[in-house]
């Protein structure tokens, strides 16, 4: 299970594996809203939290049809469905390892894109943390959607549209944390709390699922 | 125990397609008669009731409104069910049944969200309101149409079906936050009046004619869902004519 996880990262991090694209992506997404909302810094510092948000859902969907793709291009899909260790493990190591090469790279990043949005210390750290927390579930969710379409020869854009609409729950709790914390009445740890919730949800239903559909996908 | 298998296998009749056309065909008239039937009276008594005191006229838009909401939750239950049926016991019926529903399920949570909308501009003085009923509705028209697409997308209509079925599932997720989003949160959508277990808190004059609507609307869906389940069933079959056609045609040119 360790050399799986390792043997992923190392391919998606080296080249051609586009784990960087999506932190370029989220980048120039949270980049661009400058140009459309204006450079006001008092108008960017409030809806901050909210676009470093979407930008790392936009940018987290954005590799997600290659979780399996990949493997079942090669053939090794194959290998991984006939393995003695349980298919679920195998898919939770996946995602562990897929949310390491993207998702950690977003949260990352994210402080930096935070000063560009004029974002104070405390919202910075806030949304540092519930990205830490969320982004996981969105990798989860994900995964679902990705093992779904893994069969289709075009299946990038339909993987979005499948997990869009299950990934709002994450996008609502995590903007909502971030402004509880910044703003003082609304109390910080109920939806921070609601938020790890969702992902340890996900947690459970996400590799029980991907494999389910992985298994019937499979001729 | 006995009972349970006995129940399975009575259900499990139904897995034989021509069998289930037999009964569709013989069911469908009365359904069609019964949904005519019912909307006549529901039509009838929606528009001759008295408007409410505060709302006026609009208050009737609630009875397309609530009965359309009912049925958008309950098709994607006939579509989690059905997919238990696909995974679980591979009811060869249960992927034609949870393919057939989606559209309709579909159009039901379509004619919910404008209604409602038609009804918010006077009451609430918008269109659109980002609250909590609201926004798991419109993820749930999402959903439905992602599944849709999804459907399209495979060719094999078996491997489709194994594989929407995951994620039917994985959606129904939504339908409990539907229900109870009224009570988690503060929305400006109004909580359940009719399904509460203190009895119903609608007045009579209004309950009726819902009550009647739903029976009507729930009728409907039976009714096209057996009558898409039909021609579902037919398309298959003459996909697989069409495919015996060819390759007969292809021996042929072969052996001369």
């Amino acid at each position: 299970m360790i050399a799986l996880f390792l043997r992923d990262l190392k391919l998606s991090v080296r080249a051609g594996g586009g784990a960087m694209i999506g932190v370029l992506f989220f980048m120039t997404v949270v980049a661009v809203v400058p140009f459309g909302v204006g450079p006001d810094l008092n108008l960017l510092s409030r809806i901050g939290p909210a676009m470093l948000w979407i930008g790392a859902l936009l940018a987290s969907l954005l590799g997600l049809d290659r979780l399996f793709q990949a493997e079942r291009e090669d053939g090794s899909l194959d290998l991984l469905l006939m393995q003695e260790t349980p298919l679920l493990m195998t898919v939770f190591v996946k995602c562990a390892a897929h949310w390491a090469a993207t998702g950690l790279p977003l949260v990352i990043a994210s402080p930096l894109l935070g000063l560009f949005m004029n974002m104070n210390e405390l919202a910075i750290g806030a949304t540092m943390l519930t990205l830490l927390a969320g982004t996981p579930a969105i990798t989860l969710i994900g995964a679902v959607g990705a093992a779904v379409a893994v069969a289709l020869p075009r299946g990038g854009l339909l993987v979005s549209i499948l997990v869009l609409p299950l990934a709002v729950p994450v996008l609502i709790f995590g903007v909502s944390a971030v402004y509880a914390a910044i703003e003082d009445p609304a109390p910080f740890l109920p939806p921070f709390m609601i938020l790890m919730a969702i992902t340890l949800f996900f947690a459970v239903i996400g590799p029980v699922a991907a494999a389910a559909a992985l298994r019937h996908s499979a001729d | 125990m006995s009972e349970n298998s006995l129940a399975i296998r009575k259900f499990s009749d139904l897995a034989n397609p021509t069998r289930f056309l037999a009964l569709a065909d013989r069911v469908l008239f009365w359904f069609a008669a019964a949904t005519v039937l019912f909307f006549a009276v529901g039509l009838w008594l929606s528009f001759t009731t008295e408007g409410d005191y505060q709302q006026g006229e609009t208050v009737r838009i609630m009875y397309v409104h609530v009965p359309a909401a009912w049925l958008s939750m309950m098709c994607y239950t006939v579509m989690a069910i059905s997919a238990l049926g696909t995974l679980v016991w591979r009811h060869p019926l249960a992927d034609v049944s949870a393919k057939a529903a989606a559209p309709i399920g579909a159009c039901f949570t379509f004619l919910a969200l404008v209604t409602g909308s038609l009804w918010g501009k006077p009451m609430w003085g918008a269109w659109w309101v980002w609250d909590a009923r609201l926004t798991s509705v419109f993820v749930l028209f999402l959903m439905y149409l992602g599944l849709i697409a999804l459907n399209r997308a495979m060719d094999d209509p078996a491997r489709s079906a194994r594989v929407s079925a995951v994620l039917v599932l994985v959606g129904f997720v939504n339908i409990p936050i539907i229900k109870f989003s009224v009570e988690w949160w503060n929305t400006l959508h109004q909580p359940a009046s009719v399904l509460r277990l203190d009895g119903p808190t609608i007045d009579p004059e209004f309950l009726w004619p819902l009550l009647v609507m739903a029976v009507a609307f729930t009728l409907l869906f039976f009714t096209l869902h057996i009558a898409a389940m039909r021609n579902e069933i037919w398309r298959r079959r003459v996909t697989s004519l069409r495919r015996q056609a060819v390759r007969n045609a292809g021996r042929e040119a072969q052996g001369l």
